[in-house]
């Protein structure tokens, strides 16, 4: 699959960055030979064989239903930029 | 041309458990501001997320209460998408292999029954909450708490096998019966634990091929969900009658003004690159689990109804009113346990009791008046201490005031007349002051029998047992 400037410019959307055009030309180039390894080990026959979701040993770990106290509030906003009314202050989001 | 609606829902669910989904943090509403948070549900680098067990249990509760298959084995998914209200930049989702498929759930409409499909119940994290500024000084600001982010959901998908607004509201209704009777969610939709998407289109009657759909976010009634869904589908209509194109969207119901409004601002954002969630291993649920599910599931509404039609001879109505909720079907079997009588209780509970119930909007479990009170207030009225109808006035003051039966009937000097001499008294007196009228019933009036029943009873002040009035009356007027 060839990927086009206009793929990366839609991803770089999705996560919010607004990358130049130079930006844009080089991850495009990258990308592009990121891909082109992947086509080549999709070369291999897999038919027949479980997908891998994890390489650990699945078990069912899981954790009983217990409240375990957290943090402080303070302690939560200490790295915001922005804090008030105990919460993170951020641009107006328009519904 | 005739239309025909298509209608899908998605019905997220709160899990009622104590502690997150993916944390030890804690579940309660109403706290502060991001006072139940930690590094995990804040989404700090590093950390990882281990599973509830009660939640994985919970979801597996209302497969098996809907006739799904439960998969022994589902994945965990990343659902990517930036907004302030997640903290990680995506949601831990299910998406290609969900924990529960193919289930159903049955409605009533119209006395009919309909089997609605249900695609599939997936686990998944909530978002936290955004807070918008009030105040002209705060108007640019949003505030995010993130206290709701990681509460354990379920999110149930309907086949798009719903046509009509009510289908939708019984489908919704029997979802929410069926939660809370399991005990798995509080269904309390005022504080969020249970709302609705609705998937709506319209198709010409007799198309095979499904019109273009929107879809209508969070909607948390059972009278929105109609009215939204019945405005959408009107909405449709009349765009392609005028030779409009539905364009796939997400809508907004404003209950406020009764229509849906398009929300473009989220549009952009419905590429979430789904992929399997790294820090989770597959979750896997094991036959010997399923099984003790199985075991400890509580008897569900539609069985229920059907139990207290045969055990108890009630007609559908009124088992479909009394098995409507939990609480109100124990209390009504605890209230035949002790009085020994199904279709006494059932009058009482249908008439008295739901009507003062529901003028306040009460729920049965703050009921003033318990089985045992009721149980005590039906033997007076059985032994003949007081009448029937002077028992509902009774009734009435021990849910005002908590006393009891017999406390009311003695305060107000309320017991009933079973005394001959007595009423024989009130008797003469009623007959010598309406000659004409007895005159009349010996000449072949058979029917002003009545009258001088009415006539004894309001000279005791409704207390005269009725039954001995009426022989007295018969040997008084015979002879």
């Amino acid at each position: 699959m060839a990927i086009t400037s206009k793929d990366v410019r839609h991803v770089a959307a999705l996560a919010r960055l607004s990358p130049t055009d130079e930006d844009v030309e080089l991850y495009t180039g990258q990308l592009q030979r990121i891909l082109a390894h992947v086509e080549k080990i999709s070369e291999l026959d897999t038919e027949g064989v479980e997908p891998i979701t994890t390489t650990a040993p699945v078990s069912g770990r899981m954790r009983e239903d217990v409240v375990i106290k957290g943090l402080m509030n303070e302690d939560a906003l200490k790295n915001s930029p922005l804090s008030a009314r105990d919460s993170f202050k951020v641009p107006k989001i328009i519904e | 041309m005739n239309y025909e609606p298509v209608i899908g829902l998605e019905v997220h669910v709160q899990l009622k458990t104590e502690s997150k989904l993916f944390c030890g943090c804690s579940t309660k509403y109403g706290a502060g501001p991001n006072s139940q948070v930690c590094p995990v549900c804040l989404g700090m680098p590093g950390v990882l997320p281990v599973l509830n067990r009660r939640a994985v249990e919970y979801a597996v509760m209302m497969g098996l209460a809907t006739g799904s298959r439960i998969n022994h084995e589902s994945v965990f998914a990343r659902k990517n998408y930036f907004y302030p209200d997640l903290p990680k930049g995506y949601q831990i989702s299910q998406y290609e292999e969900p924990l529960v498929e193919d289930g159903h759930m049955d409605i009533e409409v119209d006395a009919a029954t309909k089997r609605i499909g249900i695609t599939r119940i997936h686990m998944e994290e909530d978002a936290g909450k955004l807070n918008h500024g009030a105040t002209a000084e705060e108007a640019g600001s949003s505030f995010v708490d993130l206290n709701r982010t990681c509460v354990p959901l379920i999110e149930i998908v309907s086949e798009p096998d719903i046509r009509t607004p009510d289908e939708a509201s019984a489908y919704l209704k029997a979802i929410h019966d069926i939660v809370v009777y399991l005990g798995i969610s509080d269904g309390n939709m005022d504080e969020g634990s249970f709302r609705c998407d609705a998937n709506v289109s319209v198709r010409p009657v007799g198309q095979e091929e499904f019109g273009t759909r929107t879809e209508m976010k969070n909607i948390n009634s059972f009278k929105f969900v109609k009215d939204a869904i019945s405005y959408e589908i009107d909405r449709q209509i009349e765009a392609i009658e005028d030779g409009e194109k539905i364009v796939q969207e997400t809508r907004l119901w404003d209950s406020q003004r009764g229509v849906t409004v398009s929300m473009r601002s989220k549009e952009e954002a419905h590429d979430y690159r789904y992929f399997p969630e790294p820090d989770l291993m597959p979750l896997v649920v094991t036959e010997e689990m399923i099984s003790d599910l199985k075991d400890s599931l509580p008897e569900l509404p539609a069985a229920k109804k059907v139990r207290f039609i045969e055990e108890y001879n009630l007609p559908p109505y009124d088992a479909g009113v009394l098995t409507s909720e939990r609480p109100l079907a124990d209390y009504y079997e605890e209230t035949v346990k002790l009085a020994g009588d199904a279709k006494v209780a059932s009058n009482w509970i249908m008439g008295e009791l739901l009507r003062l119930l529901n003028e306040e909007n009460r729920s049965i479990e703050d009921c003033p008046v318990g089985p045992e009170a009721l149980t005590e207030l039906i033997g007076m009225i059985k032994k003949g201490a007081i009448s029937n109808k002077v028992g509902k006035d009774v009734f009435e003051e021990m849910y005002k005031s908590k006393k009891s039966a017999e406390a009311v009937v003695k305060e107000k000097g309320l017991t009933q007349i079973s005394d001959t001499g007595e009423l024989s008294g009130a008797i003469d007196k009623v007959l010598s002051a309406n000659p004409d009228e007895v005159e009349r019933f010996r000449g072949g009036e058979t029917k002003l029998m009545g009258f001088f029943v009415g006539q004894t009873m309001k000279a005791t002040r409704g207390q005269g047992n009725p039954g001995l009035i009426n022989k007295l009356l018969k040997e008084k007027l015979g002879g």
